[in-house]
């Protein structure tokens, strides 16, 4: 492995989720957002180098600035909550602990894009206190974009892009096919923007401290702080908050430490890639590219030594195939297969070519669905094929390494 | 310009792997898959007759030729 020790300078910090409960106390503490027209919102978005913290990390300002220019007045931004991913928890902290981050968040965005409509789309159980909070808000006259609220139904994939867009025109919640891109023409037929919550209370706090003090956190290539989800084999799973760049181990301490000791950590959810649990190990794009992970939403999965990885992975893998939308040839046909080899692998059901036949079938789903879902799957199952290398070869003779405190 | 299958749309119907057999191949399901391991294979110029012609004749209109 390369030195790291000269990239890492993220820190365990807290921005987002600093700051007591209540509209009062965000008012106290953070005033109300200053009044900024369009340009000088994508302006910050773009000297601020924020990205889409909803896990493909795509730049806001060239978004913001696509959706403006192709709306022209009718644009419609959403404010995207789903977290369809059962081991992410960190957008329904945020909604729970600082939502007016969040709604400052769509104001800003909904100002940027002269949008002509704002919602809010969140799992039912997050939305209830949110009608109260739009309401005193209202009353203080902070929203000049009133605020639609969407239930996101209790699914994987409910929460891509063009899956938010399709429950918001009122039918299912399931990708569509990406030849016309929701930036075009989305909601209502109108370009539309949907950025996840953490990206946009990251634009109020902005909006508020300047690019700057953004960028004073993180790398320089990948600026600001993110929010993880970690879980797994840590004392007090939960969420927390740092800088890009943030060594791993600084990670885990965060969360009270490991448990025993780990033998691989998950980073970027179900949809990402296993990496050994050095703690030196900077979470950022760039460190975690070698390993064909990224820190997507920034769930972390810890594997303690004597579990399985490929049982681990088995399990993941049945679940993604389970999430399916149904709608895709190679992903309906080809997820359950991939997660049966890998079960059988898992289980220690050798057969010829059982290996090279996980890894063909996740080579065969890349990139052949109207979403990413077949893809993050086929990661998924070939970071597990490369990280426990060792046990697939013991796997095939009957053996378990982990299990057996080989390593 | 390039092939674009909408897979919400296509059903494996054959009719596209049959007449474009230069770049297509059916997977386990009879789905299309691109020899070139493309998302969006490009088309040579001279198979552009027969890519029109798979589009055209696609059950499902679930084919398309895009220019990105």
């Amino acid at each position: 492995m390369t030195s790291v020790a000269e990239a890492a300078v993220g820190r365990v910090e807290r921005r987002l989720l600093d700051g007591e409960l209540g509209l009062d106390a965000h008012l106290a503490r953070h005033g109300r957002l200053p009044l900024l027209d369009g340009s000088q919102i994508i302006g910050m978005a773009r000297d601020s180098g924020l990205t889409g913290r909803g896990g493909a990390g795509f730049p806001v300002w060239r978004k913001l600035s696509a959706v403006a220019e192709a709306g022209d007045g009718s644009a419609v931004v959403v404010a995207n909550g789903a977290e369809g991913e059962p081991a992410s928890g960190k957008d329904r902290a945020l909604l729970a602990y600082q939502p007016n981050l969040v709604l400052d968040g769509l104001q800003l965005v909904a100002a940027a894009t002269k949008a002509r409509a704002a919602h809010l789309y969140a799992p039912k159980a997050a939305l209830a206190p949110l009608r109260a909070l739009l309401e005193a808000r209202r009353v203080a006259g902070l929203d000049r974009m009133s605020v639609t609220l969407q239930a996101a139904p209790d699914a994987f994939v409910s929460g891509e892009e063009s899956a938010v867009v399709s429950a918001l025109n009122g039918r299912g919640a399931v990708p569509a096919d990406k030849r016309i891109r929701v930036i075009q023409a989305g909601v209502g037929g109108s370009p539309t923007l949907v950025q996840n919550v953490e990206t946009l209370a990251h634009l109020a706090l902005i909006a508020r401290y300047g690019a700057g003090w953004f960028l004073s956190a993180g790398t320089a290539d990948e600026p600001g702080t993110f929010l993880a989800t970690i879980s797994g084999a840590v004392r007090r799973p939960g969420v927390v908050e740092a800088g890009y760049g943030v060594p791993l181990g600084e990670l885990i301490a965060a969360v009270g430490g490991a448990t025993m000791r780990l033998q691989a950590v998950l980073i970027g959810g179900y949809h990402g890639g296993w990496v050994p649990a050095d703690p030196a190990l900077p979470v950022s794009r760039q460190a975690l590219e070698p390993y064909g992970a990224s820190p997507g939403a920034g769930v972390l999965v810890a594997l303690p030594a004597g579990a399985c990885g490929l049982g681990e992975t088995a399990r993941i893998a049945g679940y993604l195939a389970d999430q399916v939308a149904g709608q895709c040839g190679p992903c309906i046909n080809g997820l359950p297969r991939m997660a049966a080899t890998l079960a059988d692998l898992a289980a220690r059901r050798p057969r010829a070519g059982l290996a090279a036949e996980a890894e063909r079938l996740a080579r065969l789903v890349s990139g052949r669905g109207a979403c990413h879902h077949p893809d993050g799957t086929a990661r998924l199952v070939l970071s597990a094929m490369r990280m426990f290398q060792a046990d697939v070869a013991a796997h095939l003779n009957g053996r378990c390494l982990a299990t057996e405190g080989y390593r | 310009m390039k092939l674009h299958v909408d897979w919400t749309a296509c059903d494996g119907r054959g009719v596209c792997t049959e007449l474009l057999e230069e770049m297509l191949v059916e997977d386990d399901w009879g789905f299309p898959v691109a020899r070139d391991g493309q998302r969006s294979p490009a088309v040579p110029p001279p198979l552009e007759g027969a890519a029109k012609q798979a589009v055209d004749r696609c059950p499902m209109l679930a084919l398309k030729l895009i220019a990105r």
